[in-house]
């Protein structure tokens, strides 16, 4: 392997392990803050039991995704330094804000929740979680804003073999990161949904504070709910943008090889690359026209069309990313989503009026379905970012040319085990972590008395 | 005043703010093992830093976002050239983070403790040696990537540096420790404090007057010196407070010193023709005007609520939770 490929293992390894706990991060602080909401509102202590336990689980993960940005930070400059210089005058400027805007609230806040229960009045204690909330949510706005403009760049000039950034609101605008960012948060709902509902369960299975956790299953089945659907709307939207902005990026995703009027959808496929066509291809008649155009007759342009344009506008290469994993992983995507929109409302029928699932199937399948978000997330970023393939910024930068000149094989070759060997003992540590306080359940609430002396004075 | 300029000093100034924050988040950690006799003293030892340690590590990820924003040359040729260094403070950061936030909730503590120690004191040690490469210049091509090796980073002087950052931090941890706890905890912290003073006075002073350049860094230098003297003078006297006043002003002066060295260069080359300066490192002026009203709406408002955070946890840590 040459330095490229490390590198390029490297950043997909770091970035989607951070993305496991990022999502969760999102959705699940929205969660414990609106169920603190609920208990400063109607003083019921359900909804505290249930704000300190997933308060906890939530900080246990939270952790995760600290450490494993900090990485994120740093890894442009390392591995990328060819990137950096091209693209920092436009990039630099959505992470930084990303830094001073987003970070220092979601992590000073977050130490006042954690630390200020009985410091501050309860109104403020609450505002502590809000901010903290909000602030990891406005971090995503900012990085997939980043990210967007690798996908599609705009607001920008080529100077000097540079890009200068011309228009910053263009950039925070960009068509992609307004589709890109409800669907992110989507599946960040759904992920912390599945979460909350998959541990419920896993309580009533057991008889073990059924009443609790009867509420807080309901609450995260109406969350499942609603991001299901918002995650289809918002990826329908973004398959529109994709197929006008990165049309090869579809056609891989869809195994669609030439050019073609009222399109069909594929479902399964086994496609021959070296020769351009499938051998097999089961479709749904039109879907495909429907999906990225809105109408049935929309054209839709195929691989080896694609391949010609862009030998003519960007020279000889190969444009084409690696068919089969575009094509697996978008359909996987959608397909959990699918299946997670039945799951919620088979939950939401079976709990209804005050009900509860007479038999254990529905737990077990709760339980299980906690990795189905996890597993979509990450699809979906393998997709977006490997169907962008060669380019690291479409039609700017190829990912070969973006990588440090002066790395050597050795170095990345240590920081890739490095990386991977210490992101896999953390993992064992904060699932067993996570599992112990599962067992544990939410606790009586212990007063956290703190005989404490005040500062000395100067 | 030119915007190459204003971000040099914002840049100065995120650093400077890790520097004196997180520098005592790394001195907690280094003396965990030496002042702590029991369980309960190494909560209490913990807890000092529990609510505030991310927000200060935030510094550190603001300044390496503002510098990729506002010198991207600068960005590239520092991480991509130090490497494996930074790969050290990395692992050594996620440990310590984890460690933080993971050690309370786990059943040995033992292991998190060791954890949280390494983790201290490698980044504690190795951003001195950064540094001290950074302003001494380093070998870089005329593309301006960086043509050493690991090695090359590894002088004497560099070590020096490292060293000179290391016994600072560990001192800011420890008149920390004396403002923030009480008892025999308090005694011992004090004790650790003055015993640091003299190495870390000669050390960081003798550092200092190999890396300055140019008159204004004369000034930080002295600012550094009084700072360090302040912290011990004010420790013996039992004044806390300004102890630990003192000894923030002595970060600020080692961080200007060497900000004020390194100007006009953000990183000098050994041949002078290939290094990075504020001016061809620089982002477009659009980028830097636009970063300096964000930064100048934003960064008011993150200090006026990082510091009610050390209001609203002003009260000692005693030695009993
Ligand atoms: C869609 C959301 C999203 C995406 C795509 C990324 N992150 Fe992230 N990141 C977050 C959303 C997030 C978050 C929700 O804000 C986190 C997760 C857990 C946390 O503590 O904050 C976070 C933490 C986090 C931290 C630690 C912040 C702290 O100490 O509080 C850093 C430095 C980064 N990220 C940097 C990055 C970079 C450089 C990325 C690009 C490759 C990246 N993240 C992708
Ligand atoms: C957090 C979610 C993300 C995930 C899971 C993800 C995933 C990936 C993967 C799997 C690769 C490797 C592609 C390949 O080697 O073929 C990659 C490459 C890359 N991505 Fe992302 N990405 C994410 C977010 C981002 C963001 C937010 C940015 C920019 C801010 C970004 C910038 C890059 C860069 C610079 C590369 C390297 C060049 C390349 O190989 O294409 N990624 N990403
Ligand atoms: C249900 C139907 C779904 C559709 C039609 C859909 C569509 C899409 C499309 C078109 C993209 C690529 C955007 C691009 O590369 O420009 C994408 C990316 C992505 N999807 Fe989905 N998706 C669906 C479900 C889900 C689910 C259930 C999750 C997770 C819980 C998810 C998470 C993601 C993520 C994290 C990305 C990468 C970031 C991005 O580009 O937005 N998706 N999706």
């Amino acid at each position: 392997m040459d330095v490229l490929d490390l590198s390029r293992w490297q950043f997909g390894i770091t970035t989607v392990y951070h993305f496991l706990f990022v999502p969760l991060t999102i959705g699940l602080s929205i969660l414990v803050a609106g169920l603190q909401t609920a208990w400063h509102r109607t003083g019921k202590p359900e909804y505290l039991k249930l704000t300190k336990f997933f308060g906890k689980l939530f900080l246990i993960n939270f952790a995760m995704g600290v450490v494993t940005g900090i990485v994120q930070e740093f890894q442009f400059g390392m591995n990328w330094s060819a990137y950096s210089r091209f693209v920092g005058d436009v990039f630099g400027a959505p992470l930084a804000m990303e830094g001073l805007i987003a970070f220092f609230l979601e992590s000073t806040f977050l130490g006042l929740w954690i630390f200020g229960w009985d410091k501050l009045s309860p109104r403020l204690h609450l505002a502590t979680i809000w901010l903290a909330a909000i602030g990891t949510n406005i971090s995503a706005y900012f990085i997939l804003a980043a990210n967007s403009w690798m996908q599609h760049p705009v607001g920008y000039r080529i100077n000097n073999g540079r890009a200068e950034l011309t228009d910053i609101w263009a950039v925070l605008t960009n068509s992609t990161t307004l589709v890109t960012f409800p669907h992110v948060i989507f599946g960040a709902f759904l992920t912390a949904a599945a979460f909350v509902l998959g541990i419920s369960a896993w309580f009533m299975l057991r008889r073990r504070e059924e009443g609790t956790f009867r509420i807080s299953a309901r609450l995260a089945l109406v969350v499942a709910l609603v991001s299901a659907v918002g995650v289809s709307f918002s990826g329908h939207w973004q398959a529109q943008i994709m197929t006008e902005q990165q049309p090869m990026k579809m056609a891989a995703a869809e195994a669609l090889w030439e050019d073609e009027r009222s399109a069909g959808f594929s479902l399964f496929a086994i496609g021959d690359v070296e020769n351009g066509r499938n051998h097999v291809n089961l479709q749904i008649p039109y879907g495909l026209s429907l999906l990225s155009t809105n109408t049935l007759d929309g054209e839709v342009e195929g691989i080896n069309d694609i391949q010609e344009r862009y030998e003519a506008l960007y020279g000889p290469g190969d444009y084409r990313p690696v068919v089969g994993l575009a094509y697996w992983s978008f359909r996987l995507m959608i397909g959990i989503g699918a299946l997670s929109a039945l799951l919620a409302l088979a939950g939401l029928w079976l709990t209804r009026r005050g009900r509860l699932p007479a038999g254990r199937w529905f737990h077990r399948l709760a339980i299980a379905g906690i990795a189905l978000p996890f597993l979509a997330n990450s699809l979906g970023w393998i997709f977006t970012e490997m169907g962008r393939q060669p380019w690291t910024v479409f039609g700017l930068m190829r990912t070969a040319a973006a990588v440090s000149p002066n790395a050597d094989v050795p170095s990345v070759a240590i920081t890739l085990v490095g990386f991977t060997l210490v992101y896999a003992v953390l993992a064992i540590i904060e699932v067993r972590l996570l599992l112990k306080y599962i067992r544990i359940g939410p606790q009586e609430d212990r007063p956290e008395a703190e005989p404490a002396v005040p500062l000395l004075s100067y | 005043m030119e915007l190459t300029t204003v971000w040099f000093i914002l840049i100065a100034v995120l650093w400077t703010g890790y520097f004196v924050l997180e520098g005592f988040d790394f001195g907690v950690g280094i003396l965990l093992p030496f002042l702590s006799r029991d369980d309960t003293e190494r909560r209490a030892v913990v807890r000092t830093i529990g609510p505030v340690w991310d927000g200060n590590e935030v510094w550190l990820l603001v300044a390496g976002g503002a510098t990729f924003a506002a010198f991207p040359e600068w960005y590239a040729t520092l991480f991509s050239g130090f490497y494996l260094p930074l790969f050290l403070i990395l692992l050594a950061l996620i440990m310590r983070g984890v460690a933080l936030e993971y050690r309370g909730k786990s059943d040995s503590t033992r292991g998190w403790d060791r954890a949280f120690f390494w983790g201290s004191l490698v980044p504690a040690l190795l951003w001195g040696v950064a540094f001290a490469n950074i302003v001494a210049g380093v070998p870089l091509d005329a593309d301006h990537e960086y043509t050493g090796t690991l090695f090359t980073l590894l002088t004497p002087y560099a070590l020096l540096g490292g060293l000179a950052t290391l016994l600072l931090f560990t001192q800011h941890g420890a008149v920390f420790l004396a403002l923030r706890t009480t008892g025999e905890l308090r005694g011992r912290a004090v004790r650790a404090a003055r015993l640091l003073a003299p190495a870390t006075m000669l050390v960081v002073t003798a550092f200092l007057l190999l890396a300055r350049s140019g008159a204004l860094s004369w000034a930080a230098v002295g600012v550094a010196f009084a700072g360090m003297l302040g912290a011990l003078l004010a420790t013996v006297a039992g004044r806390d407070g300004w102890a630990f006043t003192a000894s923030a002003v002595a970060i600020v002066g080692f961080a200007a010193a060497l900000f004020t060295s390194l100007w006009p260069n953000v990183m000098p080359a050994l041949d002078p023709a290939n290094s990075l300066t504020v001016t061809n490192a620089a982002s477009n002026p659009y980028t830097l005007t636009v970063m300096t009203w964000v930064a100048g709406i934003f960064t008011p408002v993150v200090l006026g609520y990082q510091a009610w955070t050390y209001w609203v946890f002003r009260r000692r840590v005693t030695g009993t939770v």
